[in-house]
C-alpha cells in the first residue's frame, strides 16, 4: 500500500526518472505532434494552416531539454512553458512553432532576436535562417545562453548581452525580428532595422501566458501593417463554433 | 486565579489582529493582493482549529490553564516573524498555478504555516473563554477592543515603519502581552515575567528587519535584474510599498502602445513601483515640450485633437490618477490651460514635489498644474469646478491587467454612478476619456462600453451612440464619453488622428463596419461589433451570449474586473494548454479554490478530530452548533459586506478595512459588555438576542437605503470627520452584533461548559467559510443582498437558541 502511495505521490508531482537520450527523442517526437494538432486547431485564427515543413524540421531536432534547467529536463518536452530563473521562461513549444512560422524565414536570412532568454528560440531560428543576432538585457542568462548555444555547435548565431532598444545597426538590415522581451511599445529603431519586405513578431502577454501576437510587416515603402493574433481556437460568443 | 488576564488577552488580541492586516501589505508585496482573502481565511481556520484542540484537550490543559495560556502567547510572538519568512521559502509561483501541479500543493503549505500563528493565538483566546466561561461578555469585550485597537494602530506604525519591521515590533509586543500574562494570573516562577519582558526588548531592538523578497514575476523583480538597474528611493504607507529605480545603462522607456508610426523616442526617465507592480514613469522635463512628442504618439492623446479642432484657449483637464506625472505632461504638451490632477497616494506627489522635483522640471508646482492629494470619486463629488477633458489615467500595469489579477476587487473609478459623476462635472461639449490595456478577445473595453451607456442611459441620454467614440492600438484602447453628441467635426478630427498612427476607429456615431479593422487587423473586427451590439436593442442577448463578464459595473458590484463566467469556465480550462492561458481570469478561480480549499482543511482540522473524540458524546443538541454557525456566518457577511460598503466613502480599501473593522470590533465589545450587564430575568438570552437581531435588521435595512445619498452628501468630508462619521454609522448595529456570541457563551456556562470550546471552534469554521463565501457572493449578488442574508442568518440563529436557551 504505501508503495503504490509513494508512486502515486511521485507521479502527481510530475517527477519521473532521467530520460535518457532516446527517451528525449521519444518526448520530442510527441510535443512536435501535439504542436501540429494545436495548430491544426487554430489555423483559422492565426492563418497559418500548418507550420512549415522547415519549422516541424528545427522544432524537431532542437533539444530542448539542454535549455531547460537541469532539475526541470524531464519536463522539458511538455507543450508548457518553463521557468530558467531570473524571473524569466522558456516559451510554450506552440508559441514557439508559431512566432517562427509567422516570420515566414527563408535560408540565408538574417535574424534579429530581442530577449535570448534561455536561447531556444535562437536555436530554432538558426536552424532555418543564414544568421541569426540576438540581444539579451539580462547578463548572466545572455552569457549561459552564449555558452550553451555554442556548446551545443550554433555557429551562426551571435549573441550579446546589453540594451535591444537600438537592435544591432552593424548587422542590419534584417529579413526578420522577433521581440521577446517586454516592452511598453516597439522601439523606433528596430522598425528601421527591419528589410522592406521583412516581418517582426512581438508576442503580449505575461510570463507563463502569451495573450497574443503581434505580426508586424513592412511594406515595400516602408510603412507597416500589423496582425494582432490569438494563439487559440476560441470564439467569444456562445453558438458560434 | 479569579479574574482573567484581560489586558494581556487585549494585548494578544491586538497583536493577532495587527499582525493579520500586516500580512495582507507584505503578501501584496511578495505576491499580489488579492492574497488578503487567503490570509483572512488562515486566521479564522486558525482560530477554529484552536477551539478543535482545546475540545479535545480540555482535561489535560484544564490544569495548567496558565502556562498553557502564555506558551501559546510566546509561541506566537515566535511563529508571528518565523511562519512569513517559511513562507517566503516556498516556491510558490501563483502564474504557474494551472500549469503545474505542485503549486496548489505549496498554496496549500503556505495557508497552513500562516495558519499557524493564529491558532497560537486562538488557542490563547479561546483558553481563557473555556476557563471562565461565566465572564464570558467581558472576555469578549477586551478581546475584541483589543483586536480593533490592533487593526487600526498597526495601520498607523505603517504610515511609519516599513512592514518588514512591523513583524519585529509585533512579537515584541506578543511576548509583552505573554509577560502581562504572568503578572495577571499570578503564575510562578516570577522570573518568567522578566523572561517575556526580556524577549520583548530583544525582539524590538535586536531582531532585524525580516527580508521581504517579491516573486521573480513581479515588475520590479523584472527591472531589477537588468544591468544598471538601482534603486534611488523608497517610500513606504499603508497604501503601498513606493520604489523608484534607475538605470543608465538600460533606461526606462515607458510609452505605452506607442503608433508603430513614432518616429519619436520618450526623454530618460525613472522607474516608479507600487508594492512592485508597475512601472509608472517619472519622466525627465525641463520645461521644453519637444521631447514630449512620445505623449501625442499614444491613443489617449485623441481627445486633445477633438478640443483643439474648436476651442480658441487650451483645454481645462482633470487627470483622475496622475501618479508620477506622466498624464499631466501629455495635457501640458497639448497646451491645456490648466491642469488639476488627483493623485491618493501623498508618497507618490511627494517624488514630484520634493524628491525628484528638479528631474520633473518642478512639474507639480507649474503654473496652472494643481495638485489634489485626494481619492478621485471623492474629489469629484467635492469639486464644483467644470472641467474640458476628465481623464482617468492607465495606472495599473498591463502585466498585472493581462494576468486578471483584479478580478476580485473592487474598483470605484469605473462604475455606471462614477462615469455618472464625472460626466456631471464636464463643461458644454467636454468630454471624458478612459484608457485601458487592450486584452482580445475584448474584456475590459466592452465592459467599460456598456458602463457608459449604462450611465447616459441613466442621465436621461435618449441616443447614447451619439456620445461615444472608441479608438484602439495595438496595446491600448480609449473610449470617449462626449456630453453633447459627437460633431461632424469631431468625427473628422478622430478619423485624422487615428489614420495618422495606425490605430484603428472602433465607434463613432455613424461608423460604418468597413472603416474597422483597417490597421491592427483582427480576426474580426471584435471592438466595432462589440460596440454595435452594446448599443443595439439586442445588448442584453449579446451580454448574455459573450464568454465573459461585461454587464456594467456599479457600486453596488463594483468588481470591474471580474470577467469569468461560469458557462465558459469549462472551455477556457480545456484549452489552458493551447494558447488558452490568458483567456482565464484566475483570481475568480482562486477565490473558488481558497473557499474549497477553507472547507476542506476546516472540516480536516476542525470537525474531523471531534467526530474522533470522546467529546461528542458529550456534545449538546444540534442547535448549539446551528447557533454558532450562523452567528458567524452572519458576523463575517455583514463585516466584509461594510467594508467594501465603505471603500468609496474611506477612498481606500485598507483605510475602509482598518476603520470598518474597528469600528465593528469595538462597538461589538461595547454591545458584549452590555449584554453582560442586562443579567434581569426580562433579559433572558433569547429575549437579548431577538431584540439585538431586531434592531440590526432595521439598522441594516435603514443603511442599505440610505447609504448611498449619504455617502453622495459627505464623501468631500475631511478625512478625520469620514472616519468618525463612519464609526458612528457602524456603532449602532456593531452594538447589536456584539450581542450574540458572548450571550450563547454564557447560556453553555450555565448548562454545559464542556461545549464551549467545540462552539468556538464551529464558529471559527463559519468565519473561515463565511470570509471567503461572503466576497463570492458580493461578486455574483451583490454587497446589497449580502446585507440581507446576514440579517436572515442571524434570524436562524435566533430561531436556534430559543430552542436551547
Amino acid at each position: 500500500m504505501k508503495r503504490h502511495f509513494a508512486l502515486g505521490v511521485l507521479l502527481f508531482f510530475g517527477f519521473s526518472f532521467p530520460l535518457h537520450s532516446e527517451g528525449f527523442d521519444a518526448a520530442r517526437h510527441k510535443m512536435v505532434e501535439e504542436v501540429l494538432a494545436d495548430t491544426g486547431a487554430t489555423s483559422s485564427y492565426s492563418g497559418i494552416p500548418a507550420l512549415s515543413p522547415s519549422v516541424i524540421k528545427a522544432m524537431g531536432k532542437v533539444e530542448r531539454h539542454r535549455f531547460v534547467p537541469t532539475a526541470l529536463s524531464a519536463l522539458a518536452y511538455l507543450n508548457r512553458p518553463l521557468p530558467i530563473g531570473h524571473g524569466q521562461t522558456i516559451s510554450q513549444p506552440f508559441v514557439v512553432a508559431l512566432m517562427t512560422d509567422l516570420m515566414k524565414i527563408k535560408a540565408g536570412d538574417r535574424v534579429l532576436e530581442i530577449g535570448t532568454g534561455s536561447g531556444y528560440q535562437a536555436a530554432i531560428l538558426a536552424e532555418i535562417a543564414g544568421a541569426v543576432y540576438s540581444i539579451e538585457i539580462i547578463e548572466p542568462l545572455g552569457k549561459e545562453a552564449d555558452t550553451r548555444l555554442k556548446t551545443l555547435g550554433y555557429r551562426n548565431v551571435q549573441t550579446r548581452v546589453g540594451d535591444g532598444y537600438y537592435g544591432w545597426s552593424e548587422a542590419a538590415p534584417f529579413d526578420a525580428i522577433i521581440v521577446t522581451a517586454a516592452a511598453s511599445h516597439v522601439p523606433p529603431p528596430l522598425l528601421k532595422q527591419l528589410k522592406p519586405g521583412g516581418r517582426m513578431v512581438i508576442p503580449l502577454g505575461t510570463q507563463f501566458m502569451t495573450q497574443y501576437l503581434m505580426l508586424v510587416e513592412k511594406k515595400q515603402d516602408g510603412s507597416v501593417t500589423n496582425r494582432q493574433i490569438l494563439p487559440v481556437a476560441f470564439v467569444p460568443l456562445t453558438g458560434e463554433h | 486565579m479569579s479574574r482573567p488576564p484581560f489586558i494581556a488577552i487585549g494585548l494578544l488580541s491586538a497583536c493577532v489582529l495587527a499582525y493579520e492586516v500586516l500580512l495582507t501589505r507584505l503578501f501584496s508585496i511578495v505576491l499580489w493582493h488579492h492574497f488578503a482573502y487567503m490570509i483572512i481565511s488562515a486566521a479564522m481556520l486558525g482560530y477554529g482549529a484552536s477551539g478543535t484542540a482545546l475540545t479535545l484537550l480540555k482535561e489535560k490543559i484544564a490544569s495548567h490553564f496558565g502556562a498553557v495560556y502564555v506558551m501559546a502567547a510566546a509561541a506566537l510572538a515566535v511563529l508571528m516573524p518565523a511562519s512569513f519568512l517559511l513562507a517566503q521559502q516556498i516556491p510558490f509561483n501563483p502564474l504557474e498555478l494551472l500549469w503545474d501541479k505542485t503549486q496548489p500543493v505549496k498554496l496549500l503549505a503556505v495557508y497552513l504555516l500562516m495558519m499557524l500563528p493564529f491558532f497560537c493565538g486562538g488557542l490563547g483566546i479561546g483558553l481563557v473563554f473555556s476557563h471562565f466561561g461565566k465572564q464570558a461578555p467581558r472576555v469578549y469585550a477586551f478581546d475584541i477592543l483589543g483586536a480593533g485597537a490592533g487593526s487600526l494602530g498597526v495601520i498607523g506604525v505603517l504610515f511609519l515603519v516599513p512592514p518588514q519591521q512591523v513583524l519585529s515590533v509585533l512579537a515584541a509586543l506578543t511576548f509583552a502581552a505573554a509577560a502581562i500574562a504572568v503578572v495577571e494570573l499570578k503564575l510562578r516562577p516570577k522570573w518568567l515575567m522578566e523572561l517575556f519582558f526580556g524577549l520583548a526588548v530583544l525582539a524590538a531592538v535586536a531582531l532585524p528587519g525580516i527580508p521581504v523578497q517579491s516573486s521573480d514575476y513581479k515588475d520590479f523583480s523584472q527591472a531589477m535584474n537588468i544591468a544598471g538597474a538601482r534603486v534611488i528611493e523608497e517610500r513606504t504607507s499603508p497604501l503601498g510599498q513606493i520604489t523608484v529605480v534607475e538605470n543608465t545603462r538600460v533606461p526606462l522607456r515607458h510609452a505605452p502602445g506607442m503608433s508603430l508610426n513614432a518616429t519619436s523616442e520618450p526623454p530618460p526617465q525613472l522607474g516608479v513601483f507600487v508594492d512592485g507592480d508597475g512601472p509608472s514613469a517619472l519622466t525627465q522635463f525641463d520645461g521644453n515640450l519637444a521631447p514630449l512628442a512620445y505623449l501625442d504618439q499614444l491613443t489617449s492623446a485623441l481627445p486633445y485633437h477633438i478640443l483643439g479642432s474648436h476651442e480658441q484657449h487650451g483645454p481645462r483637464v482633470l487627470v483622475l490618477g496622475a501618479g508620477p506625472g506622466s498624464d499631466v505632461l501629455q495635457a501640458l504638451y497639448h497646451h491645456s490651460a490648466a491642469v488639476d490632477a488627483v493623485e491618493l497616494d501623498r508618497n507618490v506627489t511627494g517624488l514630484v514635489r520634493q524628491r525628484f522635483r528638479d528631474y520633473a522640471g518642478n512639474l507639480y508646482s507649474r503654473p496652472g498644474v494643481h495638485v489634489y492629494e485626494l481619492e478621485a470619486r471623492g474629489f469629484v463629488n467635492a469639486t464644483d469646478k467644470r472641467y474640458d477633458l476628465i481623464q482617468v489615467a492607465l495606472l495599473d500595469s498591463f502585466g498585472t491587467a493581462s494576468a486578471g489579477l483584479y478580478g476580485l476587487s473592487e474598483n470605484y473609478l469605473y462604475t455606471v454612478e462614477a462615469l455618472q459623476a464625472y460626466l456631471g462635472r464636464l463643461t458644454p461639449g467636454g468630454m471624458l476619456a478612459v484608457t485601458r490595456w487592450l486584452s482580445l478577445p475584448p474584456r475590459d473595453t466592452l465592459k467599460l462600453f456598456a458602463t457608459a451607456v449604462s450611465a447616459l442611459e441613466q442621465n436621461g441620454v435618449a441616443n447614447p451612440a451619439t456620445r461615444l467614440a472608441m479608438i484602439r492600438g495595438w496595446k491600448t484602447v480609449t473610449l470617449l464619453v462626449k456630453n453633447s453628441d459627437f460633431t461632424a467635426s469631431d468625427i473628422a478630427a478622430t478619423k485624422e488622428f487615428c489614420r495618422a498612427r495606425s490605430f484603428d476607429l472602433a465607434w463613432y456615431p455613424g461608423m460604418r463596419a468597413d472603416e474597422a479593422n483597417r490597421f491592427n487587423i483582427l480576426p474580426q473586427p471584435y471592438f466595432f461589433e462589440g460596440a454595435v451590439a452594446l448599443l443595439s436593442p439586442q445588448r442584453q442577448d449579446f451580454t448574455d451570449q459573450y464568454k465573459f463578464y461585461i454587464e456594467p459595473a456599479t457600486d453596488n458590484r463594483p468588481h470591474f474586473f471580474r470577467f469569468f463566467k461560469w458557462n465558459a469556465a469549462a472551455e477556457i480550462f480545456s484549452l489552458r494548454e493551447h494558447g488558452g492561458m490568458s483567456l482565464f481570469d484566475w483570481s475568480y478561480p482562486l477565490l473558488v479554490a481558497t473557499l474549497v480549499q477553507a472547507i476542506a482543511a476546516s472540516v480536516l482540522l476542525i470537525l474531523a478530530p471531534l467526530a474522533l473524540s470522546r467529546c461528542r458524546r458529550t456534545l449538546p443538541a444540534a442547535p448549539v452548533a446551528l447557533y454558532f454557525l450562523a452567528i458567524g456566518f452572519a458576523f463575517m457577511f455583514m463585516e466584509i459586506a461594510f467594508i467594501q460598503k465603505f471603500v468609496l466613502f474611506l477612498s481606500h480599501p485598507l483605510y475602509a478595512v482598518a476603520v470598518v473593522l474597528c469600528a465593528f470590533l469595538v462597538f461589538a465589545s461595547a454591545g458584549s459588555w452590555l449584554a453582560g450587564h442586562c443579567q434581569s430575568a426580562r433579559w433572558q438570552a433569547a429575549n437579548k438576542v431577538t431584540f439585538a437581531v431586531i434592531a440590526m435588521g432595521a439598522l441594516a435595512l435603514f443603511y442599505l437605503a440610505a447609504l448611498p445619498q449619504l455617502f453622495h452628501s459627505l464623501i468631500h468630508f475631511p478625512d478625520t470627520a469620514k472616519i468618525i462619521i463612519s464609526a458612528a454609522l457602524i456603532a449602532p448595529l456593531a452594538m447589536c452584533m456584539g450581542v450574540p456570541f458572548p450571550t450563547g457563551m454564557m447560556r453553555l456556562a450555565g448548562t454545559a461548559e464542556e461545549a464551549i470550546p467545540w462552539a468556538w471552534a464551529i464558529n471559527g469554521f463559519a468565519s473561515v467559510v463565511g470570509a471567503v463565501f461572503a466576497t463570492l457572493l458580493a461578486i455574483h449578488l451583490g454587497f446589497a443582498t449580502v446585507i440581507l442574508l446576514a440579517v436572515l442568518i442571524y434570524g436562524v440563529a435566533c430561531a436556534a437558541l430559543k430552542s436551547f436557551a
